[in-house]
């Protein structure tokens, strides 16, 4: 296991690539960290340092009529989105918090996390992810060499997009050392159409309708009716189906009153207003009802979206579950009420016509004992572990993190 | 002519068997070698190179792609794939020893689904083609390249291909979400689906925009999108290119983020007005279209607040579009701006740079400074809201030098690019034309880690080689470890 504090603390660049030559040259296994908010996710790594980027911080630029900003991969999060809420911005892709989901406190994490997690929120149907909004990274591969891709301008294909290839690699490829996002304006008014008491099946086709519609829609999510007294101080009277829709004052209520005409088959719909719809759409994006303080197994599912309620079912069979539903039923928070079932739940998936399953909370020995990230076809995984060997030959940055270490493959 | 890889002499002795070879895995048609036959596809929309293909060959299945690869990669022989053949950086130019391998035949749309928000196509479904099959249902595709009605969207994918709606609605890299590919050794992968972000390495955002160097798509998954309840565009005119640019500048730090914001400068307008009589007004340095879309009222509101800037930073023509015909009007000059540059000069080269907006008034008095020093004229067309030029420079190929005075303006420009914070290319990819221009953004290093991965899918440099990367390195080199540090860094931390 690791050590406690980090011990290899950059505060430059130059340092990161020294630190991780070093280690190279040592045959050092690395643990990467930011804050190290998102520790406990993955599989347990045996690693002799942790290098933490927590001191590599601060922006290196901020345009906002540009739409463009950078930073040190270790800034602070909530630091930069207070600077864009300053400017009336924020990230698009409202990138959600592990923090109270895994039992530590809210607002901890930083830039560079933001992008190894690949992190998104309820508007990830509307707005894409992290991926989708990072124009530019350098970082440090496991080489010990400083490498730089991608820029500060929206459209760019000059070379392979390593910016988005690092996305959501867990910090096993590189070490991101600056992270250039796109970002853009906030939304003046949000309003959150709400539909009461239907069926996860109802509720799936209900949200199909509201998307498939021309009303812009930035998120749809289900919350069934054991996950919505934990909603907005408990003001969720019944199983929630809920709509999110956001712009100018005048273009919300518009919108609000046709897609109210449009759901009028599935009932009558309610209105949360701007304080509340902001509260609501934060808690789903946090997945408030399973930030519980245990340690009980929770997934992270994403399948087509009117796929979700029919995995949920057939898991229901099998297992005590507990489950609600965003991106409009594609991706499904999963609490399971004693193990992790990977295997019936990786059937399931299979069985619904495919996606993948991430167990993003759970005991260490049993993150150890299972496939905490999807297990890939044989091409693909020999693909994967050869694209991991071209950034990090010896397999220091996060060895074992996503897959289980194997021998690498002969030169 | 730029110089592409040697050709491997062993091969080009071998192609009368390997043409035989070909045949037993496509049959019938699928095998072109005459050389009357492969003349249409020597060259793709960069037509000023040309080369004739060893073979061609145009797969009918997922399975002949995969045998054909598996079978090249086997023998040493290098593949080019080709879509459409409407690649504007040569792309898909042919190389004398490599086998062009053309996905015309994938051409069927082969799953709708609505609820998901989800078509499944063949690569060689014309970008125009996914929004034909679900437009009757009110969905459209967004990403809109100017060539849509004949480009692939295998090509798009390879291309990480924009056009007018990406400012809102992003780049094909935003609206794919899923790709079956045939990878060099014959291996099928498949990398995302009907569901959202990827469950290892985002090998989706790597293959899109690669170029044709990493693997050939036989399957593409894409969202679609429903057409918003109105578009309405404002056709605004300026005195200064200055002024449109800061108009465009005060638009988005408001907070509008217009479906399509175009600027057309006055070579490029009198071109267009010549051509298509779109009623342009001729007075104005620079010409701004911006399309506001979605629901009525949210356009009627903006479209207001679009005009309050435009006039704040003194633009002196403003119409805003009264109805769907006359919305038509607006943009029938934009798009057809190539073609009417194309009208008042024998030849155009069309360049591709990227810079943040800030600098446009910098580039385009750049622009005049180098149109002087290489003596020849160039016409603006301009995604103005994401920053994406398109230099369009006039030549007359029969000229002798005209081609390569015009190739060293079209270099310059995109250094220029460059150094103020742009890129070489926003949408029409590498390929052979801006290879050599490369090390302008990166250096060594960066270049390395890029050939790395190219060697992660393609260890033997077999699929598309030559293009993007202005020289080759063996994957064994590249592998090599250089490290220099070694000290033990921060000596005076505590440690356990």
């Amino acid at each position: 296991m690791t050590s406690g504090d980090p011990h290899l603390r950059p505060t430059t660049e130059d340092q990161v690539r020294d630190a991780v030559a070093w280690a190279a040259v040592e045959k050092t296994p690395l643990e990467i960290v930011g804050h190290g908010s998102k520790r406990a996710i993955g599989r347990p790594m045996q690693t002799a340092e942790t290098l933490s980027l927590a001191d590599l911080n601060g922006l290196t630029l901020y345009e906002p009529d540009e739409l463009v900003l950078a930073a040190w991969a270790g800034t602070p999060l909530v630091e930069i989105e207070k600077v864009l809420a300053e400017n009336n911005q924020r990230f698009e892709f409202e990138p959600m918090d592990y923090g109270p989901l895994l039992g530590e406190e809210p607002g901890r994490g930083t830039i560079g996390g933001m992008l190894a997690a690949n992190l998104a929120g309820p508007r990830r149907l509307k707005a894409g992810a992290a991926r989708d909004h990072v124009l530019g990274i350098r970082c440090v591969t496991g080489r010990g060499e400083i490498v730089k891709s991608g820029g500060r301008v929206v459209k760019n294909v000059t070379g392979y997009d390593l910016s988005k290839g690092l996305a959501g690699s867990w910090g096993t490829l590189a070490v991101l050392t600056e992270v250039t996002m796109k970002v853009l304006p906030r939304a003046q008014t949000e309003a959150t159409s709400v539909l009461f008491g239907l069926t996860d099946s109802d509720a799936t086709a209900a949200m199909s309708l509201a998307m498939g519609s021309s009303g812009e829609v930035a998120s749809a999510a289900h919350l069934p009716e054991s996950v919505k007294g934990r909603f907005i101080d408990g003001q969720l009277p019944r199983a929630a189906t809920v709509l999110r829709l956001e712009g100018f004052g005048p273009s919300v209520d518009y919108r609000f009153e046709r897609l109210a005409q449009l759901l009028a088959p599935f009932g009558p719909t309610e209105r949360l207003d701007d304080a509340q719809s902001r509260q609501l759409w934060q808690e789903v994006r946090d997945v408030k009802p399973f930030a519980d303080g245990t340690m009980r197994p929770v997934w992270r599912v994403s399948v087509a979206p009117m796929e979700g309620h029919a995995l949920v079912a057939a898991l229901r069979l099998k297992a005590g579950i507990d489950a609600f539903y965003d991106w409009q039923g594609g991706l499904v928070w999963l609490r399971m009420e004693a193990g992790a079932d990977a295997v019936g739940l990786r059937q399931a998936i299979r069985a619904v016509g495919g996606g993948h399953a991430t167990l993003v909370r759970a005991a260490p020995e049993l993150r150890r004992s299972v496939d905490v990230f999807q297990p890939q076809p044989g091409p693909l995984a020999a693909l994967s572990a050869r694209l991991k060997a071209e950034f990090d030959p010896i397999g220091i940055l996060n060895p074992g993190r996503m897959a289980a270490l194997k021998a690498p493959e002969p030169a | 002519m730029l110089k592409m890889p040697e050709p491997d002499a062993d091969v080009l002795a071998r192609r009368k068997s390997i043409v035989a070879d070909l045949r037993d895995i496509v049959p019938g048609e699928g095998v072109v070698d005459a050389t009357s036959e492969m003349r249409a596809f020597e060259t793709d929309a960069l037509t000023a190179y040309r080369q004739m293909p060893l073979v061609v060959v145009l797969p009918e299945t997922v399975e002949q792609v995969s045998r054909v690869l598996r079978y090249c990669h086997k023998n040493g022989i290098r593949v080019v794939p080709r879509g459409s053949g409407t690649s504007l950086s040569g792309g898909a130019l042919p190389l004398a020893d490599a086998v062009l391998l053309v996905m015309s035949r994938f051409n069927r749309v082969l799953d709708i689904d609505y609820a998901n928000r989800a078509v499944v196509v063949q690569p060689g479904v014309t970008n125009l083609g996914i929004t034909h099959a679900v437009q009757d249902e009110g969905f459209y595709y967004a990403p809109d390249p100017s060539s849509q009605i004949a480009c692939s969207i295998g090509g798009n994918i390879a291309e990480n291909s924009g056009g007018v709606h990406s400012l809102k609605y992003g780049l094909t890299t935003n609206n794919v979400l899923g790709l079956e590919v045939v990878l060099i050794n014959g291996d099928k992968v498949r990398l995302g689906g009907k569901h959202l972000d990827s469950e290892g390495y985002d090998l989706l955002a790597l293959m899109t925009g690669s170029e044709g160097l990493l693997g050939v798509v036989t399957e593409v998954t894409v969202r679609i999108l429903q057409k918003p309840e109105t578009a309405r565009a404002a056709l605004i005119g300026f005195p200064t290119s200055e002024t449109a640019g800061q108009c465009v500048a005060d638009i988005i730090a408001a907070g509008i983020i217009p479906g399509g914001m175009e600027m057309m400068d006055r070579p490029a307008i009198h071109a267009a007005e010549d051509f298509v009589h779109a009623d342009y007004p001729l007075d104005v340095e620079a010409l701004l279209i911006v399309e506001l879309d979605g629901p009525e009222a949210e356009v009627d509101f903006l479209l207001a607040e679009v005009e309050a800037l435009a006039l704040r930073n003194g633009a002196t023509t403003i119409r805003v579009s009264k109805s769907e015909e006359e919305r038509a009007t607006f943009w029938a000059g934009r798009k057809a701006a190539f073609p009417s540059v194309g009208r008042i000069s024998p030849d155009y080269l069309c360049m591709d740079g990227t810079i943040p907006r800030k600098e446009l008034p910098r580039v385009l008095a750049g622009m005049r400074e180098l149109s002087e020093i290489h003596g020849l004229r160039v016409a603006n067309v301009f995604h103005a809201g994401d920053g994406n030029l398109h230099p369009l420079i006039l030549y007359d190929a029969n000229k002798p030098g005209e081609l390569a005075a015009a190739e060293a303006f079209g270099a310059d420009i995109l250094r220029l690019c460059v150094k103020v914070g742009g890129v070489l290319t926003g949408e029409h990819g590498v390929g052979v034309e801006k290879r050599e221009l490369m090390p302008e953004m990166f250096n060594e290093i960066d270049l390395d880690q890029q050939m790395r991965v190219k060697c992660a899918f393609d260890e033997k440099h077999l699929l598309n080689p030559g293009k993007v990367f202005p020289q080759l390195r063996r994957c064994a080199e590249l592998g090599r470890m250089h490290i220099h540090a070694g000290a033990m860094p921060f000596p005076d931390i505590p440690r356990f």
